[in-house]
Order: structure tokens, then C-alpha cells, then sequence
């Protein structure tokens, strides 16, 4: 069923960029620090260089800090020091009405979907193009009819355009996401961050969802960097593996390279409880 | 299926729009209420009689009598000492009534909670109550004035009965959570009626009565310095009655309020403390 | 072993400990208010014969209903324009003071220290000050019950916020949302509902303090009350009596039924 959905000819206006070209440096991230209060440094000496295109897992024990890295690339958190470069701005310096113009440019997908759960499939998906519009025309959501049809090819490339006029609170866990997907896609970003996007689904719909990202790396031509907590899953879809542990980079390479030493490297005491699974 | 239902279009479209959403009751009664509330606020007011009053003058008198109570605050007709005594007077007040509430609200909460008792029982503990919490306060404590005299006796009756709606519900809400299987396990082995409230009800639930308590607790303070100045219960409330009423001295009224703010004050905060330390840890 | 037997002892002293002091507070408390525990039982079952007997409205007091009824109908229009308005108020300072829609953090511990300040200073002080300068007037009550209710609802409605929506407004901001599409198509589509289920709350609630107040300043049902308290005329008090619980329980019939409904 799935893979007769990611064989259908993808809607033009879904397609953002026309030439998939993997290379383009999009997101340089250099010496990043984080730390809280002058406390242990969450995040520690980070460099990293995302390609357009490429679909990268970062894992790592929960406590690595995997979710603060995600969010200082778009700053929901602050990072204390080191330099962000996404789409050739640097983040760390932007000011509000500029870091709203290049947040809309990064899509976010959450553990818990995140979604206005009072409203409707459709208006959740309206809610990414936000960025995009007037502070008036967001609060009385009007949309212009391109927009309106850009969520429903999106909704319908991920198989939930019939469920447009349902209430997110009435949807199962792998539906929710594929909205929290569909909204983070109406964007028209170029990265789009996954922080545990599976991690409260059942494995069938963790298939689902994890195929839909890998489709939208490789024919939408969007970096997809995904925060996952199972490695067998990492390995499987990731172009790129990057392995954290106590907010150093301990791993960044191609997956067939992480060896079992590299494995312990990552997960440090808690290797054993990985092999015991 | 998926890719044969994308076919078919369920898109609504309305004037040539893509209409965003559908008609959801729940959203109609939303705003068919706040309609009303707005409507309502807007209209009632001329309906009232407000015989002669120049708001303005009003408003200036009323300023100037905050700025006497909160900006220059002191004691006259009372001292110090007797102030704090009074205090102590109205926290005794929220005190036994909280007390004796809890103690008759336990064993009403048993009869009502859910998971323990047969529904009719239940149903009748609640109609019971709700026709308690009905009646204000002040009410009871005057009716039970009547047979009792004016005094810490019918206030105390009068705070107990709005304790005891308030508190049978909470503990009863809190008891109908615990998981039927630690229950129903200790049935299975036979275990008394009185066993299985002792060594299951109790444990799990102690927490969250000590908290919902304390916070009845943190209520009738409030309520026992509205009787004292409404239904002469004594106490701080009887001495701001007497400082505003008969003395008009408002700068003693703005210290008094200061020690009756301050002490809702520590009180709000040891509440919330207890709450995050008993029910937070828990979860 | 040993360890376990220890801790359930620890217990044992403990709980007794705890008891013990309980008892010596009761002891005290008593004391100090002459509150005595024989006399105040034996005073109940005297009040609801007393009840039985004299506060059910015979056709003397029901001469009086239509006065009854029009001090009625101004302490619910009070009860409700309090609320609301009060609620209107509440939201904005919600909003800044809750941490998930805070502009900044002295505003948002400003507009916290100010709804505490609210709650906490008695209706009856509130009443006591305001009647002296607007009088034997629905404005004292409204007045009154508004300052009250204000500095509930606040911290209901940041209560609110902070669980409701949380999680959207985090998305809402990552997708490049101003302040005010994040309020408007996040926060309140979500807390909205329980807002009005609070306001709903704080309406029965005021339909009660407004007796009190009335009472204490001379406006509305609880004006009344004491007028015929105090003539002894107690058929009359129980047709006022009856009269509020009848509001009440509508009131509260009809909010189970709205949150049934929008919840």
C-alpha cells in the first residue's frame, strides 16, 4: 500500500525545488555551546555541515542532548556561543522579525505532534504557512486558494485528505504526525527537523511515518534531520549517521561504517540494556 | 485504499473558496455562549436601578480611600498584639471546621466514591451536597445562629457543611482514580470491606487529601474572615467590620487587610509547596 | 527484615507523632474560639427541626416574592457582569503572566504578584471600603465581586494555558508565527473551553458572594436577608433561602450541561 503512494508522480506544487541537487551546503553549524545556568554544557564543541538533500539521523542516550540541538538550529532554544548558518544567514544574531522569516523556512515535527487539537486537519496544516502572512491575516486564517491547495496536495501525498475536516483529537497517533508532517511540509522548507518523531507510535505506524520522511528527502529535495532513539531504524533510512553523547559529536559518517565500538561510543553504560533488546 | 480515497473528493467549496472547516457543534455552543455572556454584559446593566449616585465623585472618594488603606496603613483601635491574636482567632475558625469537614467527608466520600459503593448511594451522598454548596455560607451560619447563637459555633457549623460538599467530592473524585485491579486483588483473596480501604484506598489516595485539605484549609480562611465581619464569628474579620463600619478608620482597615493578605499569602504558597511536592513526585 | 520493620515503625511514630499534634492543635483551637465540640452537635439536629418548622414560606411570605424576585434578578445580572468582565480582564493578564505566552519575565511575574494581591485581600474588605464611598449600591457590589473574581480567574486561565496548549504554541512558534497568530489560532482555540467552563464556575460562585456582600453593604438578595433576619419574619427567609438554592442548582445544571457540550 505504502510503496503504491511513493510511486505516484508527485503534485508540481508540492515540489519545491525542481533540480535535486545533493552538495549545496544548507545548514554549518561551528563551535556550538550550550549550557544552562553555568551548569555541565548541554552541548559541546558541535561542527556540522548538512547537504541539500541528505537525510541524517543524530542518536544518542536520552540526556545526549539531541532535542537541545534541534532547537537551537532554529532557536527555540538560545545556543550560548558558536555560529548557525542555515541557507547562508546566520541565525545565532537574527533579531525577531528575521528569525520568524527563517524559521519559516525550517520545518519542525514533534514527539507529540504538537497540533491545535481543537481544530481541524486542514487548519492545522494553514498553521505552517503563518510565516509567511500578515499578523491579521493569520488571525482571521485567511488563506489565498493556492495556499489552501498546496495543504490539500501535501494532506493527499500523505494520505490524509479525507480526513481534512476531522478534529486532530479525533485522529490515531500515526495520523497525527502525518498532519504534524503535512504542516512542517506547507512551509516549502528546506530542512525540516524531526525531534523523535516515532517515539509514541507502534511500529506499524513508525513504518509509515519513517517512509513518508525518506520520500520527502529524496524526491522533494529537502534535509531531513531526524532525532531518533532506535538505531536499527537510523541505519536503515539515514543517508548520514551522527552519533551524540553528552553533547559531544562522538560519530558522523555513513552508516555501514558504525561498528559495534562506534555503537558503544554513543550509548556508553547503556549498551547493555541495547543488546539485551 | 488510501491512494483510490484521494480520488474522490470530500473537499467542501463554498462561493468558489475552499472552505477550512466544517460546522463542529461543540464550536457552535462555544460561541453561542460567549455571544450571549457578551450580549448579556452589554444589555443587563440598564436594566438595574442605581438610584442617585454620582459615579465620579464616587470614584475619586474610592481612590482616595485606597490610597488611606494601602498607602498609609496603621492601627488605631486595635494594637498590635491583639491584632495578631485575632488572626490566630480566624485561623482557629478555618481550622476546626476544615477538621471536622475532612473527618465527616472521609467516610461521606467512601459512601460516594463510585469504585467502593453501589451508584444510588452515591447519587443521593451528591444530590445531598449539591444542595449544601446552594446555600451560601453566611446563610447556614446564620440559620444555625438562630438555635445556636450568634458565635464560633454556628460558624464553624455553617463553614463545615460548605467544607464537607467541597472536600466529599475530592476525596471521592481521588478514590474512583485508583486502579480497580488493586482492588479487585485484594478482594480475590478475601480480604474485609475495611482492609481493603486501609491498606489500599488510604495509601494511595493519602497524598492528594492532605493536598485537596490543605487547600480547603487555605479557603476557609477566606470564608472565616467573611463571617466574622457578616455573621459576627469574631476574629480579623469582626475587627475589619468594626474598623470600616463603625470607626470608618481606613487606614487601620488598609493594616488589617495587610495581615490578612499576607497571611492568605503564606498560605497559598505552603499550599502550592504541598501540592508539587505530594502529587508532583507522584506522577 | 530488620531495615523494613525499621521503616514501618518510623511510620508508626510518625503517624502518631502527626496525630498527636492534630489533637493538641484541636485542643487549642477550641480553646481559643470557645468552641465546644458536645455543644455544636447537639445544636444540629435542633437547627433542622428548627428548619422543618419555621423556614418553609407559608402564604404571608409568598406576598413578598415579587420583591424577592427582583432583588434576585439584580444579584444574577451582578454575578454575571462581574465574571465576565472580570474574565476579560483575567485573559490579558493571563496571557502575560503565563509561561508559555509570556512577552517577557518581569511582566509576566508582575501580572502574577497583582492576581495574587487580588485574590487574596477578602471580598469583605473589598466591600466594606467601597460602600463607604458609592453606598447602599449594585456598583459597591459589582466592585467588589469583580476584584475577587479577577484575581481567580487569572490563575485559573494561566492554569489553562500552560495545559492546554503548550506543545502547539512551541510548533506555532517554530513554523515562524507572530505573537498574535499564535494566540489566536493556537492558545485560545484550545483554552477556550475550560475558560468558559471557569467562567461558568466563577458565576455560581458569585451568585453566593453576592449574598454575602449583599449583606454586608446593604444591595441585593443578601440585603434582604438581613431585613427579614432581622424582623424574625423567618417564613420570608426561607422563601430567599430556597429562591438562591433554586439559581444555583439551575446554574449548575446549566454549565454541566455547556461543558458536557464544548468540552
Amino acid at each position: 500500500m505504502q510503496q503504491v503512494l511513493n510511486k505516484e508522480p508527485i503534485n508540481s506544487s508540492v515540489e519545491i525545488s525542481k533540480k535535486v541537487q545533493k552538495g549545496e551546503v544548507i545548514l554549518k553549524v561551528q563551535d556550538l555551546y550550550k549550557s544552562y545556568n553555568r551548569g555541565t554544557p548541554v552541548l559541546q564543541d558541535i561542527q556540522m555541515e548538512l547537504k541539500q538533500g541528505e537525510f541524517i539521523s543524530i542518536i544518542g542516550p536520552s540526556g545526549a542532548g539531541k532535542s537541545t540541538f534541534l532547537r537551537c538550529i532554529n532557536r527555540m532554544i538560545d545556543p550560548t556561543s558558536g555560529s548557525i548558518v542555515f541557507d547562508n544567514t546566520e541565525m545565532t544574531s537574527l533579531k525577531k522579525a528575521d528569525l520568524r522569516k527563517q524559521r519559516s523556512k525550517i520545518g519542525m515535527v514533534f514527539q507529540h505532534y504538537n497540533l491545535v487539537s481543537r481544530l481541524s486537519v486542514f487548519e492545522n496544516v494553514l498553521h505552517g504557512r503563518f510565516g509567511y502572512k500578515s499578523t491579521l491575516q493569520g488571525v482571521f486564517s485567511l488563506f489565498s486558494e493556492e495556499e489552501k491547495e498546496l495543504a490539500l496536495s501535501i494532506l493527499d501525498k500523505l494520505g490524509m485528505k479525507e480526513f481534512a475536516y476531522k478534529r486532530c483529537d479525533q485522529l490515531s497517533g500515526g495520523q497525527k504526525q502525518r498532519v504534524g508532517i503535512a504542516r512542517a511540509l506547507v512551509q516549502q522548507p528546506k530542512l525540516l527537523l524531526c525531534d523523535e518523531p516515532i517515539a509514541s507510535l507502534d511500529p506499524n505506524a513508525s513504518k509509515i511515518i519513517m517512509d513518508h520522511l525518506k520520500d520527502i528527502s529524496e524526491t522533494m529535495g529537502i534535509t531531513v534531520l531526524v532525532n531518533l532513539h532506535q538505531v536499527d531504524v537510523a541505519l536503515k533510512y539515514s543517508d548520514r549517521v551522527i552519533g551524540l553523547n553528552k553533547g559531544r559529536i562522538v560519530y558522523d559518517g555513513v552508516p555501514e561504517k558504525l561498528s559495534n565500538s562506534a555503537i558503544r561510543d554513543i550509548y556508553g553504560s547503556e549498551i547493555e540494556d541495547l543488546i539485551l533488546e | 485504499m488510501q491512494a483510490t480515497s484521494s480520488m474522490q473528493s470530500n473537499i467542501k467549496i463554498r462561493n468558489g473558496k475552499i472552505q477550512i472547516k466544517t460546522f463542529n457543534r461543540s464550536n457552535f455552543v462555544l460561541h453561542f455562549i460567549l455571544s450571549f455572556l457578551v450580549l448579556f454584559t452589554i444589555v443587563a446593566p440598564f436594566f438595574l436601578e442605581y438610584g442617585a449616585i454620582d459615579i465620579q465623585t464616587a470614584i475619586f472618594y474610592t481612590l482616595d480611600n485606597l490610597k488611606m488603606m494601602f498607602l498609609q496603613p496603621a492601627l488605631s483601635q486595635v494594637t498590635l498584639t491583639a491584632a495578631l491574636y485575632q488572626i490566630l482567632i480566624t485561623l482557629a475558625l478555618a481550622f476546626l471546621s476544615t477538621l471536622i469537614g475532612a473527618v465527616i467527608s472521609f467516610f461521606l466520600a467512601i459512601l460516594s466514591a463510585k469504585n467502593l459503593m453501589p451508584s444510588y448511594i452515591s447519587n443521593v451522598i451528591i444530590a445531598f451536597n449539591s444542595f449544601i454548596r446552594a446555600v451560601p455560607t453566611v446563610l447556614w451560619v446564620l440559620i444555625f445562629a438562630i438555635v445556636a447563637g450568634l458565635g464560633s459555633v454556628a460558624a464553624i457549623l455553617g463553614m463545615t457543611l460548605h467544607t464537607i460538599a467541597y472536600l466529599t467530592k475530592a476525596y471521592a473524585e481521588s478514590f474512583e482514580e485508583i486502579d480497580n485491579g488493586m482492588i479487585e486483588a485484594l478482594r480475590a483473596t478475601g480480604a474485609k470491606w475495611w482492609h481493603i480501604i486501609i491498606h489500599v484506598v488510604l495509601p494511595q489516595t493519602s497524598s492528594y487529601m492532605v493536598s485537596w485539605t490543605f487547600l480547603r484549609f487555605e479557603t476557609n480562611y477566606g470564608v472565616a474572615i467573611a463571617m466574622g465581619a457578616a455573621a459576627a464569628a469574631g476574629g480579623i474579620g469582626f475587627e475589619l467590620f468594626m474598623a470600616s463600619s463603625f470607626y470608618y478608620d481606613l487606614h487601620e482597615v488598609g493594616m488589617i487587610t495587610y495581615f490578612a493578605l499576607i497571611i492568605a499569602l503564606i498560605l497559598e504558597f505552603i499550599s502550592i509547596r504541598i501540592k508539587n511536592k505530594l502529587i508532583g513526585s507522584k506522577s | 527484615m530488620d531495615d523494613r520493620l525499621d521503616i514501618i515503625k518510623k511510620k508508626k511514630i510518625q503517624m502518631t507523632v502527626v496525630l498527636l499534634i492534630m489533637l493538641l492543635i484541636t485542643m487549642g483551637t477550641s480553646r481559643l474560639t470557645e468552641f465546644n465540640f458536645i455543644e455544636g452537635f447537639q445544636s444540629i439536629p435542633g437547627t433542622i427541626g428548627w428548619m422543618a418548622a419555621n423556614l418553609i414560606p407559608g402564604a404571608e411570605a409568598m406576598e413578598n416574592f415579587s420583591k424577592v424576585l427582583s432583588k434576585l434578578w439584580e444579584t444574577i445580572v451582578l454575578s454575571i457582569i462581574s465574571t465576565t468582565t472580570a474574565g476579560l480582564f483575567a485573559l490579558f493578564f493571563a496571557l502575560f503572566g503565563s509561561k508559555t505566552t509570556k512577552v517577557n519575565g518581569p511582566l509576566a511575574a508582575f501580572s502574577r504578584l497583582i492576581a495574587s494581591v487580588f485574590r487574596n485581600i477578602p471580598v469583605v474588605a473589598w466591600a466594606l471600603v467601597l460602600v463607604i464611598s458609592f453606598g447602599h449600591n449594585v456598583v459597591t457590589g459589582y466592585f467588589a465581586l469583580f476584584f475577587t473574581t479577577f484575581g481567580f480567574l487569572v490563575r485559573a486561565f494561566i492554569e489553562t494555558i500552560d495545559e492546554a496548549s503548550m506543545e502547539s504554541v512551541e510548533a506555532l512558534n517554530a513554523t515562524g508565527a507572530t505573537y498574535f497568530q499564535m494566540v489566536f489560532r493556537g492558545v485560545l482555540p484550545e483554552s477556550l473551553p475550560q475558560m468558559v467552563s471557569w467562567l461558568f464556575f466563577m458565576i455560581d460562585t458569585n451568585i453566593r458572594s453576592a449574598t454575602l456582600v449583599g449583606l454586608l453593604t446593604g444591595t441585593g438578595i443578601g440585603y434582604l436577608f438581613d431585613l427579614y433576619y432581622k424582623r424574625l419574619d423567618y417564613e420570608t427567609v426561607g422563601l430567599i433561602t430556597i429562591c438562591i438554592i433554586v439559581v444555583v442548582i439551575v446554574i449548575e445544571f446549566i454549565s454541566n450541561k455547556v461543558r458536557r457540550l464544548i468540552l
